[in-house]
């Protein structure tokens, strides 16, 4: 991504979606490149790479944040979620991947991966949060589609929230 | 934290420390700085902790996460404007990642938590690569446009807020005419204590984007203390605050019209923490 005269190589060891991953980067390798151009998990999308629209959202040690601003030097020794690793097991999907099919929660799909990463950091510390905290919380991740109404209502059905005149 | 400072005593100013990496990746990418050494601080347990001191002050390590300050009980404790300025700052995945030190070191003078805590008196402590230590207060800390007093042989440790004075509180106002997640257009905070005669006994008032570094409103404060605080005396001393500022001219407005801006808002701060209402402008 950007050029340097010396560069020094690290051996870095992190547990990615349940399973130890070791590889050697550069001190300059982003989270997000790393993910998706050297272990092959595309799902993690890159979007404006600079933090602001959350299509690129993972979680490190159960919280939310941008691959497109961690080093992978900066996951060493921790637990990185991607989306390839929220569904329980091959033939089964989270409550939240599952309600965004049901609720029509993505539409092009490309900010969907991050949705679904950041709404998973939402239950898991807030299971029934309120339409407001859904709002708040979701700020971060930005939808080209503006299909925003059907994200929330995606999420609140996750949580087991029913809403009349749905 | 020793081999941390080993390593920057080594390689000087070749060597950038990384905190939440928020701003330096931005700006590696961008170009803006291309440091041949990164050193992380990612796992050096005593620089983070929000610590209550004795006193009733608060010590706040530096690589506290913006999250963790916003949703600390011992911040809420001390003054509750001081985690709600914190959560007003971008969204709350870049404040899982940023850090209240990054934060300070990186020095864009529209950032939050410099005017809140200039308004609390902050003090920042820093330690040098070589041995020794000095504390800076926040008010000097900002030299110039992403500039501080930090030397290539130091490192920012902590923040610490003294206790606050009996009966005062603080506020803190972003202005933000675009959108939620934005750098403020201006922003304004200010610590007021109010005598049980209605006479101001206790301000400090902290302004950010209305200059190349975060600022203090001091003309205001000298011009209201001891004074009764009324609508009148409170609109006469914010006027003050037009030459105290040299705001830039860029997308969030002209430097016209943050000056103004900034009068308005520092005259809506106090006059909402002294509970006087505003006459509407005749």
């Amino acid at each position: 991504m950007w050029q340097f005269g010396r560069v020094s190589v690290h051996q870095i060891s992190f547990e990615l979606n349940g399973k130890t991953v070791e590889r050697s980067v550069g001190p300059e390798v982003l989270v997000a490149d790393l993910l998706r151009d050297d272990i092959g998990l595309t799902g993690t999308k890159i979007g404006c790479s600079i933090g602001v629209c959350g299509a690129c959202s993972i979680l490190v040690d159960g919280t939310l944040m941008s691959s497109c601003l961690l080093l992978a030097i900066m996951v060493d020794g921790r637990k990185v979620t991607t989306i390839e690793g929220i569904a329980p097991s091959e033939d089964e999907l989270s409550p939240l991947q599952d309600a965004f099919i049901r609720k029509g929660g993505f539409q092009c799909g490309i900010c969907t991966s991050g949705q679904i990463i950041a709404a998973t950091a939402l239950l898991a510390q807030n299971a029934k949060p309120t339409r407001e905290e859904i709002k708040e919380w979701m700020m971060g991740n930005l939808c080209r589609c503006t299909g925003y109404y059907k994200i929330i209502d995606s999420i609140e059905a996750a949580a087991g929230i029913e809403r009349a005149n749905v | 934290m020793d081999e941390a400072l080993a390593a920057l005593k080594e390689y000087g100013d070749e060597a950038e420390f990384i905190a939440g990496g928020t701003s330096l990746i931005l700006m590696m990418q961008q170009g803006l700085v291309q440091p041949s050494k990164v050193i992380g601080l990612g796992n050096i347990k005593e620089l983070r902790g929000i610590k209550r001191s004795a006193d009733g002050g608060l010590e706040v390590g530096a690589m506290t996460t913006h999250r963790q300050l916003e949703t600390s009980p011992e911040a809420f404790a001390y003054a509750a404007a001081l985690p709600q300025s914190l959560g007003v700052i971008a969204t709350i995945r870049i404040r899982n990642q940023a850090t209240l030190g990054g934060n300070l070191v990186h020095a864009d003078p529209a950032q939050d938590p410099p005017p809140v805590l200039i308004a609390l008196d902050a003090t920042i402590d820093v330690v040098k690569a070589g041995g020794g230590a000095r504390t800076i207060k926040m008010e000097e800390f900002f030299t110039d446009y992403f500039e501080t007093t930090i030397g290539e042989d130091e490192l920012l440790r902590s923040v610490k807020v003294p206790p606050m004075p009996a009966g005062s509180r603080l506020a803190y106002k972003k202005f933000l005419p675009r959108t939620e997640d934005d750098y403020a257009t201006v922003s304004i905070a200010v610590r007021l204590g109010v005598d049980p005669d209605g006479r101001c006994k206790d301000l400090r008032i902290g302004m950010g984007a209305l200059a190349v570094t975060p600022l203090r409103g001091k003309a205001v404060e000298k011009a209201l203390l001891g004074q009764k605080l009324t609508a009148d005396t409170i609109r006469e001393a914010a006027a003050l605050i037009r030459d105290e500022v040299d705001p830039l001219d860029d997308v969030r407005g002209s430097a016209g019209y943050k000056r103004e801006m900034a009068r308005v808002w520092t005259e809506r701060t106090i006059a909402s923490l002294a509970n006087v209402e505003l006459k509407a402008k005749a």
